[in-house]
């Protein structure tokens, strides 16, 4: 990888600080250039690390055409997960007459299992200020928004402060710098709902009403916030902002692939033994980030696959491992970007299972406007329930399919559209596991409890208390002599399993 | 959480809607309105609702649409303590299940309910943005991390013997 030459750079300051380890050394960081190396909470930090230059340098050496093109030229997209163009959905705006237009920054990060946003505003608040201070300039906006999750408490504090200090050093507010642009950001609560990460629906939230989604077009674009033209995106696009200004849309265009320009932040969690926020180029394969930078699975099991995009993204398994990190070949290998949860699964977890907890999640989440997102995730549920609980039927799979594509074509908004993805691609990549539990009531990673049998080895000294925990009365024994399990008998409970002082009782799947 | 006599409560919901109503789209506030009720109340109380319903001059269905459409709302009086257990995909794999049913048979209630002696209620998260320590679970407003079930069990007897 090319790096920006001098020692001023500060793009890879992280690596400087922590050297050769091999967690960092793999990494780029640009949207988290500041984040652990500043303190979030002093703005002259802030303005050591080339702070709120990029904002001088538009509003004295650019024309708003001209930061358009900029962002255009430099192949930037959409952090959040759906990858639109930045540049081409500013020029959307600009292109609107109106005297009153909206930046809104996207921080309702509601993919269990990912930290990005909250990390980097936490972590480096004024980057997002001055990312959208630019767009506004760029755009002709005077007011931006932040929506942010009220679960995020530091966060938000850390963006008030942050905002205060850009008040009163003159960043925000009428004229600034003594031009004749003035801006001003104001940061609004979420209160817990996974759909307003929609951006249709989180502006209906601003407006102060439930976050249901609408139909598109008009877009934000052309029509948003208020009915008022409206740029939307998400807090680590906004972070990129101000370096590809510094440095220019032909250097962050030599950092990715192709078509995936820049570096993408990901949330690197689950059976892995480095977990943590991680940056890497776009281009890198998912190798090196589980063994590289992740340092592999820990306790010496197996890999067994790798979770991208959240709910709304797919399971990949091993013959996937050498695929590119972008946009392009995540969707091609079946799962998508999204924006950036990545959970490393081992043998230990049953790929059905995991596919119904993800379904749990969309189902409870599904705002119940649109009946394919509504009734048909709850539908698919209940299959995949059945499936677990060793009442598989043939011709379930098919069914599941043939419901996922339906609800992936004909729901509303992206969370209706996503949400078959992680049953479809455990059905593509994992389809045995599937036909195991369904015709054999099998689970190979002896994880659903109701297709268990549990049994007492020759460990059992005859201590008597799985006999007094049962609550079926299914183990029998007299004291000091090894006791048995009456499978007939036997709820699959787990208790006497989980009692056990001498390991002596053992869960296989038949 | 604040506890206040209802009356300073009211006062001061009533002295933030005041400020509300000065900005541009004051009714756009509503869920600013209704976080700043459930932080003076502990909880959204239909009285209140009625209340910034005849402020705000807005239909109370409209109130209790939004309020009950966020997860983030509490309808009922929650606990002295507030246990959110993460069951976020990271927590899930390495084992939030068993943390739950530990919880659940230690307070004898599920999601959603407070103990009878009012000291603990019990919640889900989905994600804590903690994946780093998964599993974890936040009472009030600290993370626990890395936890198992006999240290759910420990922090649960720690909290009986502060009250």
């Amino acid at each position: 990888m090319e790096q920006p030459g001098s020692d001023t750079h500060l793009h890879n300051r992280s690596h400087a600080i922590f050297g050769d380890m091999s967690f960092f050394s793999k990494q780029m960081r640009i949207a988290l250039r500041n984040c652990g190396t500043i303190d979030p909470d002093s703005i002259d930090d802030y303005l050591q690390a080339r702070g709120y230059e990029a904002l001088a340098k538009v509003l004295t050496e650019m024309t708003p055409p001209a930061v358009i093109d900029e962002i255009k030229k430099s192949g930037l997209r959409g952090r959040g997960g759906a990858g639109f163009p930045t540049g081409f959905k500013w020029e959307l705006t600009a292109r609107e007459q109106n005297e009153e237009k909206f930046i809104i920054c996207n921080a309702d990060e509601g993919d269990p299992g990912a930290f990005m946003d909250r990390s980097a505003i936490e972590g480096d608040p004024h980057t997002v200020i001055e990312g959208m201070l630019i767009a506004g300039y760029a755009v002709g906006a005077q007011q931006g928004i932040v929506y942010i999750r009220a679960e995020y408490p530091l966060a938000v504090q850390r963006l008030e402060r942050a905002i205060v200090a850009a008040r009163a050093e003159g960043f925000l507010g009428e004229n600034i710098l003594g031009s004749s642009f003035s801006f001003d950001i104001e940061i609004r609560l979420g209160a817990g709902a996974f759909v307003c990460g929609e951006e249709t629906a989180l502006m209906h939230s601003i407006e102060g009403f439930r976050g249901m989604p609408r139909p598109r077009p008009p877009f934000p674009s052309v029509q948003g916030l208020f009915g008022k033209p409206t740029v939307i995106n998400n807090v680590e696009t906004w972070a990129n902002i101000p370096v590809i200004i510094l440095d220019g849309a032909e250097w962050f265009g030599s950092i990715g692939t192709e078509k995936s320009k820049g570096t993408k932040v990901f949330a690197l969690a689950g059976m892995i033994n480095n977990t943590g926020l991680v940056e890497v180029p776009m281009g890198t394969t998912l190798r090196d980030m589980i063994y590289d930078i992740g340092g592999g699975i820990p306790n010496g099991k197996k890999f067994k696959a790798i979770q991208t995009g959240g709910p709304s993204g797919g399971c990949l398994s091993e013959q996937y491992l050498d695929t590119k990190i972008d946009y392009d070949s995540l969707a091609q290998a079946g799962s998508i970007m999204g924006s950036g949860g990545m959970i490393v699964i081992d043998e230990d977890s049953c790929m059905v299972n995991i596919a119904k907890f993800f379904l749990e999640f969309t189902q409870n989440e599904s705002c119940g406007k649109c009946t394919p997102c509504r009734e048909g995730t709850k539908r698919m549920l209940e299959i995949l329930v059945r499936i677990t609980e060793g009442k598989g039927e043939q011709g379930d799979i098919e069914k599941l399919e043939r419901l996922g594509t339906t609800i992936k074509k004909a729901s509303l908004c992206g969370l209706g559209q996503s949400a078959p993805n992680p049953v479809l691609s455990t059905i593509k990549n994992f389809r045995v596991e599937y036909e195991e539990h369904i015709h054999q009531k099998k689970c190979r990673s002896n994880f659903c409890d109701y297709l268990l049998t549990y049994t007492v080895t020759d460990k059992c000294v005859g201590c008597t208390l799985c006999r007094r925990v049962c609550p079926s009365a299914a183990v029998t024994g007299t004291p000091k002599l090894r006791h048995e399990i009456d499978q007939m008998k036997c709820i699959k409970c787990g208790l006497c399993f989980k009692s056990c002082k001498f390991s002596a009782i053992t869960k296989t799947s038949h | 959480m604040t506890t206040l006599t209802s009356d300073t409560a009211m006062d001061e919901l009533k002295a933030y809607i005041e400020t509300v109503k000065k900005k541009a789209r004051p009714e756009s506030y509503l869920i600013a309105i209704l976080h700043k009720a459930q932080h003076l109340y502990g909880y959204l109380d239909k009285e209140v609702m009625n209340e910034i319903a005849f402020i705000m001059n807005l239909p109370t269905a409209h109130i209790w649409g939004v309020a009950t459409f966020y997860h983030y709302f509490n309808l009922t009086p929650k606990g002295e303590h507030t246990i959110a257990i993460c069951l976020g995909t990271a927590c899930y794999v390495k084992g939030a299940g068993d943390l739950l049913d530990t919880l659940k048979e230690e307070l004898k209630i599920t999601i959603g309910e407070t103990t009878e002696d009012k000291l603990f209620t019990l919640q889900e998260a989905r994600c804590l943005g903690a994946c780093g320590l998964a599993p974890v679970i936040m009472i009030d407003e600290k993370i626990y991390g890395e936890m198992t079930p006999k240290k759910v069990v420990a922090l649960l007897a720690h909290f009986r013997t502060e009250k």
